[in-house]
């Protein structure tokens, strides 16, 4: 279990103010906020008296990057904030009217409930229209920047122990997350989401053995029935939201319990964490975060149309319109339904659609599924039981980070064969090339994209390597007397040095010693063997840091090397016409 | 005179004097009524000749010297006047280069050229005519009638020109044009003809009044304001994704660096 380690930075406890310098606002508030610590003991908690999850001076690190998922959060409130607004408005009825609202392109048309409320929102409810395009937007945006987080945190290994409950809880919120928009875009009830509908359900339905009897399950007879939009709402105001509610707070829980991460610097280790108390800095930075997230997407709202439903029409099922695109966050199953080859068995009666239920089932698990196995995988591989507060520099866990890029990349090649036909009609390229070359891209890129990013992470090490033992060039040329040039480098700072260097070097599993101290071959357990050839994959090409006896060595050297003039090691070749002068430097 | 005057009460001359009259009002008739119907004759003639001449030097290379057809284009035996003046006047045709679908281009000849084209390739075998301004004109129509074109639209052409006349992929290469600004009379050829990819709208299938219903949708919806903003591209949520990322998450990252470059001040 992780126990929270004594925080470095705490502030030190303010002394008993005696009542004569109270100002006039903690005066009036005196009596009250006695009266609440008495009952709940808020004020321990508030100064930090208490060793409680819940100290409101726990210490949180500063980095841009740690922001991410408060954007998430924060999205969420809007949402939350916004889907009221819409709930008393918005009719969740597949019931046929005529429409008569003010909306004169789809006046006298027959549509269900559901879309002519919405439209009543976006054409006669005050503000109705701005309300449903915040909500809209921030939907995207929650999406997105749980995605950004969770990319922060897989690169920077942020959800190795004790953090891998936590990161399990995080792929679940996006699961939800993508499900409760897909939800949130369907219900409107129009031409364009209703094609997504309908979809999802030819998805449910090939769904092996059971997928008739899911689809008829809920949709209490066949597509489109007449309870669907009610059930949708259902999931998309009450159930889903609930659980993202509850798993939002565990997740808050389980980040004040095992502190914040830090990047590594100077004075930081695995038993502190150096940055600012959360009350009042990050109080006030949050919160003014808060309304900085609220105040984006009420502007992208404002000034974007998102979701013209009333461009769209009413969900006719014998309709289907070009250029049918789901939200971006189901853009990758999109994309991977229309690469899929039409693979197809006929079984005596029965047919079994690998080619839909591959991209569209399984690949809606896979991405979450994929994302929650990942740290239990890699711990497989490092065989690691330390507890890790400090971040890894992604350039540190080459393979970690090239595994990321590469996981990336299946998603934008997917994002990309979602959006063939917009590509198609834009760029002037045929829809079948396209289509071809995701194709073979979605096997091949991957690939090269593991290994750019894996030989750049090698490069970055080599590099510090090279700047712990030499330090920084410093621009200056000198000329010795006897004609010879060379750069003096600066050495780097203390600080800077254990950054690079305090990095927890993992070694690959070598076969060890082949007989045991009997005499007897060894092989090593079955894991041990199956272990192997993955840690040599992880860390096998790793620069190793440089030695202690490595950088004396250096320091020595670089001490020297102003003083010893005509030392020619960084000689540099001035170009075309300086050749002799070089050559005669070297011959002194 | 006296010839005529001692046979003025003669029984025949009621009928002869009434079929001079006859005569002469219709010869009157002929030398001072509008000579259009007359005239038309010898000057459609010439107007074939035109076409004729227009034809063997631009298209016939494809299609074959009457139009019969090659192995490179297809016979334009039947299909009509308005099929011509569709391809000629949106540039069409003629093809710069054989591909899947001609693209649009700047027309290459003037009204009366194409005149002549559609008049000769309409005498290589019955088709539509080209439509006169009452067919595809939009005035007059109700809001519910435009609204129910906007539902034939939905129904018989967003599967392939997307919710808006946006335009949309097809396969191999071949694509539905965009609809946005395409003069009505050109929107009604093209469902009257159905050229290249497209399916022919004929009038059993989609009478007249609903071509103009559709068409009324189209300018309708091109012509309203973007309710709720920028509208970009009427992509739909292809762009709406890429906006939502470059835009909103690439702004609050950077408010994001912006509040965390700040720490707090010391006291």
């Amino acid at each position: 279990m992780a126990k929270p380690a004594k925080t470095a930075t705490e502030a030190p406890q303010a002394a008993e103010q005696p009542d004569q310098q109270l100002g006039p606002v903690m005066k009036f508030f005196k009596g009250p906020a006695k009266w609440a610590d008495d009952r709940t003991g808020v004020g321990g908690i508030m100064s930090g008296r208490i060793p409680n999850i819940f100290n409101l001076r726990k210490v949180f690190p500063d980095h841009w990057s740690f922001m991410l998922g408060e954007i998430a959060l924060y999205s969420f409130v809007v949402l939350l904030l916004t889907g009221v607004f819409l709930t008393l408005w918005f009719k969740p009825s597949m019931g046929e009217i005529e429409y008569n609202g003010s909306y004169q392109l789809l006046r006298g048309l027959p549509m269900s409930e559901a879309y002519a409320s919405t439209l009543n929102i976006s054409f006669d409810v005050r503000g109705g229209l701005l309300i449903r395009q915040i909500h809209h937007w921030a939907a995207l945006l929650f999406i997105a920047s749980m995605l950004t987080h969770s990319m922060r945190i897989f690169f920077t290994g942020g959800f190795r122990k004790p953090r891998e409950i936590n990161w399990v809880i995080g792929a679940t919120l996006l699961f939800l997350g993508m499900t409760e928009g897909f939800l949130g875009y369907s219900i409107p009830d129009d031409l364009l989401s209703g094609v997504g509908v309908r979809i999802i359900f030819g998805a449910v339905l090939s769904i092996p053995l059971v997928g008739t009897y899911l689809e008829t399950w809920f949709l209490g007879g066949e597509y489109p029935g007449d309870i669907l939009v009610p059930r949708m709402y259902m999931l998309h105001i009450l159930l889903i939201p609930a659980v993202i509610l509850a798993l939002v707070a565990v997740h808050l829980v389980l980040i004040f319990y095992h502190k914040h991460t830090q990047f590594p610097g100077q004075g930081r280790t695995e038993k502190n964490v150096v940055g600012y108390p959360f009350f009042p800095v990050y109080t006030a930075k949050a919160g003014g975060f808060f309304f900085i997230v609220f105040g984006v997407i009420v502007l992208m709202a404002a000034l974007i149309q998102i979701n013209p439903i009333w461009v769209y029409g009413p969900y006719n099922p014998a309709e289907v319109s070009a250029g049918s695109q789901p939200d971006w966050y189901i853009g990758y199953l999109e994309g991977a339904l229309r690469l899929m080859p039409n693979w197809e068995w006929h079984i005596g009666p029965t047919t079994w659609s690998w080619n839909i239920f591959i991209p569209a089932i399984l690949g809606f698990v896979a991405l979450p599924g994929a994302i929650g196995v990942y740290p239990f995988l890699e711990k497989w591989v490092s065989g690691d039981d330390l507890e890790h507060h400090v971040l890894d520099r992604p350039r540190n866990a080459p393979n970690r980070t090239a595994i990321g890029v590469a996981g990336i990349t299946v998603y934008v090649v997917l994002m990309i064969g979602g959006a063939n036909d917009i590509i198609a009609t834009h760029f002037h390229i045929s829809l079948n090339a396209i289509t071809l070359t995701l194709r073979w891209g979605i096997f091949i890129l991957p690939i090269i994209t593991f290994m750019i990013t894996k030989r750049i992470c090698i490069g970055l090490q080599r590099a510090a390597y090279d700047r712990v033992l030499h330090g920084s060039e410093s621009g200056v040329i000198h000329r010795s007397p006897a004609g010879g040039y060379s750069e003096p480098h600066t050495p780097i700072t203390q600080g800077e040095a254990y950054t690079i260097t305090q990095h927890h070097e993992y070694q690959p599993l070598t076969s060890g010693p082949q007989t045991d101290e009997n005499g007897v071959a060894r092989r090593g357990t079955a894991k041990e063997r199956a272990r192997r050839p993955f840690t040599r994959w992880y860390y096998g090409h790793n620069v190793p840091k440089p030695t202690a006896a490595e950088v004396e060595e250096a320091r020595h050297h670089q001490g020297g090397h102003e003083v010893e003039g005509g030392h020619d090691d960084h000689a540099i070749e001035s170009g075309e016409h300086s050749d002799e002068q070089v050559g005669a430097g070297h011959s002194d | 005179m006296r010839l005529l005057s001692s046979r003025r009460r003669h029984p025949a001359a009621k009928a002869l004097l009434l079929v001079a009259a006859l005569f002469v009002i219709g010869a009157v008739y002929a030398a001072v009524a509008p000579t259009e119907q007359s005239a038309a004759e010898p000057n459609t003639s010439q107007q074939v000749t035109k076409g004729k001449e227009l034809f063997s030097v631009n298209c016939s290379s494809c299609h074959g010297l009457n139009g019969e057809g090659t192995s490179q284009g297809p016979t334009l035996v039947g299909v009509g006047a308005a099929a011509v003046d569709f391809q000629v006047s949106t540039g069409r045709m003629p093809l710069a280069q054989p591909g899947q679908q001609a693209p649009i281009k700047p027309g290459e000849f003037t009204n009366d050229e194409i005149a002549a084209l559609a008049a000769y390739v309409a005498t290589l075998g019955p088709g539509p005519a080209i439509p006169d301004s009452s067919q595809y004109s939009t005035d007059g129509l109700s809001a519910e009638e435009i609204a129910r074109g906007g539902e034939l639209f939905r129904t018989n052409c967003s599967a392939c020109h997307n919710f808006t006349g946006q335009g949309g992929a097809l396969p191999e290469g071949r694509r539905a044009p965009s609809l946005v600004g395409v003069p009505n009379k050109h929107v009604y050829e093209a469902m009257l003809t159905g050229p290249q990819q497209m399916p022919v709208f004929s009038d059993q299938v989609l009478p007249s009044q609903n071509k103009r219903e559709i068409i009324a949708y189209l300018n309708s919806i091109h012509a309203e304001p973007n309710h709720g903003g920028l509208e970009l591209g009427g992509l739909g949520p292809v762009s709406e994704g890429m906006v939502g990322w470059a835009i909103g998450i690439g702004v609050l990252i950077g408010f994001a660096i912006w509040i965390t470059a700040r720490g707090a001040r010391a006291r």
